[in-house]
């Protein structure tokens, strides 16, 4: 239904092709969040993984010492900011899930300060999800999700919950804390999924 | 709206009457019914938009305009106005390098159509006490918490809807709505404000200027500091619902110093300009 708008011509023109659709180059890392930024100590810090038979735990020390991926990708705002090319360091979740036994194909993330997202496992694995600890070489700040945040680049970035504290398996799909608020239930950005 | 994070531990109680009494978001075909320069740097638009199924106080929309080769450029603005009806009131404040705000600011005129998409977001809104509106079965939930809205720079404009719609109900809730801006010259609705101010108890308004004060002011023009926004707030004592919205350097700062002074993480709802 896309008519055109009077008197406009656009002006950046940054059509690289790594931008999917309806999404704007930055150069700096604008920060969204719902509620104040939660301060968690790497010393008090745990990772958690809750299927139908228990829970995996790690806390920093032993999640540092897991084997460590160097990731370059391209991050996607539903706001219609991206950013390309950044770097992160983190635990791929196909490290994680190496020792997870479960039957159940639905995730939900959960953040320190009460933050929910929910993913379907197979969107998680293969080397398309991690939880990372450095941006740019640099400890991970806590306005961008520090000590650690989820990075599912492929999905629009409020699906990489920042201040990541676990993951909870669900046997079926369930809206997260955006996705009751309007967001899409999964929130791929080459099909725009936006909004419910 | 947007990026992973929120501060709530009862998401699902807390938002799910709110997506029950938020309609789907579409979208629209808006024709431009006015605009006039609110500030030095900004502009009120007002939209008549065809199937606007209406929207809450803090909800925002997406603005789509499209050149004649089909180039379309897409950004998110906060919406002054609320209710039924199809009429929506934007202010949009021009970026420098900006690509949408510039036209809406500089060259959109009455009678241009554009696309929006809306009403968004169901977390960062304020609707009037069903109480008070007279339906008893309200009563139970009623949430009689005092509101505190701190606002930086164009960060009013969703909170200017709340006050307004606050005002408009005629809801009992105390407003205190907490508002730094650059000079006397760059405050938004500075009219409605005031009269919202002097009306009886509809909202007390306290303004911080931190370039240039008008003449007489009691304090020199500066930043807001953690002592000016304690005794500008409501105290935490008092359990208010706050909403804060501006810049992500002014709201990182104050949400921070909210927590310092005790208020519930929880109970502060923040929404952050980006850098788009």
């Amino acid at each position: 239904m896309s008519f055109i708008t009077r008197g406009f011509s656009g002006r950046d023109r940054e059509r690289d092709e790594r931008l999917p659709p309806g999404q704007t180059l930055v150069h700096d890392f604008p920060v969204l969040s719902a509620g104040p930024t939660p301060e968690v100590d790497t010393a008090e810090w745990e990772f958690t993984i809750r299927t139908e038979s228990g829970v995996h735990r790690w806390n920093w020390d032993e999640f540092t010492s897991l084997a460590i991926d160097d990731v370059d990708t391209d991050i996607h705002c539903v706001t219609h900011w991206s950013k390309l090319g950044t770097s992160w360091r983190g635990v791929s979740l196909d490290t994680l899930f190496e020792h997870v036994e479960t039957e159940q194909e639905y995730v939900m993330a959960h953040s320190y300060g009460g933050y929910t997202t929910n993913v379907p496992l197979d969107e998680l694995l293969d080397g398309k999800a991690w939880v990372a600890f450095e941006f740019d070489g640099e400890p991970l700040e806590a306005e961008h999700g520090g000590p650690a945040r989820l990075l599912v680049p492929h999905l629009y970035f409020w699906k990489s919950a920042k201040w990541v504290r676990g993951l909870v398996m669900m046997d079926q799909d369930e809206p997260g804390f955006w996705e009751q608020n309007g967001y899409h239930l999964h929130g791929d950005p080459w099909t725009e999924e936006r909004y419910w | 709206m947007s990026e992973a994070t929120a501060q709530t531990t009862a998401p699902a109680a807390a938002s799910a009457a709110a997506v029950l009494a938020v309609p789907r978001s579409g979208w629209h075909v808006a024709t431009v019914a006015s605009t006039r320069r609110e500030t030095p740097n900004a502009a009120r638009i007002e939209l008549e938009v065809d199937g606007w199924p209406g929207n809450a106080a803090g909800q925002h929309l997406d603005v789509r305009l499209t050149a004649p080769d089909g180039y379309t450029a897409t950004r998110s603005y906060s919406i002054a106005s609320s209710g039924t009806g199809t009429h929506v009131t934007l202010a949009v404040d021009k970026l420098p390098d900006g690509e949408v705000s510039p036209y809406l600011v500089d060259e959109v005129r009455a009678g241009d159509m554009l696309e929006v998409h809306g009403p968004l977001g169901a977390f960062f809104v304020w609707a009037p006490d069903a109480a008070a509106a007279g339906d008893p079965a309200a009563d139970a939930t009623r949430d009689t918490r005092p509101v505190q809205l701190i606002a930086g720079g164009s960060g009013v404009v969703p909170l200017f809807a709340m006050a307004a719609a606050h005002d408009a109900a005629e809801d009992p809730t105390p407003f205190r709505l907490l508002y730094s801006v650059r000079s006397p010259d760059d405050v938004y609705f500075a009219d409605a404000l005031r009269r919202l101010a002097a009306a009886s108890a509809s909202l007390q308004l306290d303004l911080v200027y931190t370039r240039r004060a008008p003449e007489g002011w009691p304090s020199p023009p500066a930043r807001i500091t953690r002592d000016v926004l304690e005794a500008a707030v409501i105290p935490a004592a008092e359990r208010p619902r706050v909403f804060v919205c501006g810049s992500t350097g002014f709201v990182e700062r104050v949400a921070d110093w909210l927590v310092e002074l005790g208020h519930d993480a929880r109970s502060i709802r923040t929404e952050r300009y980006g850098g788009t």
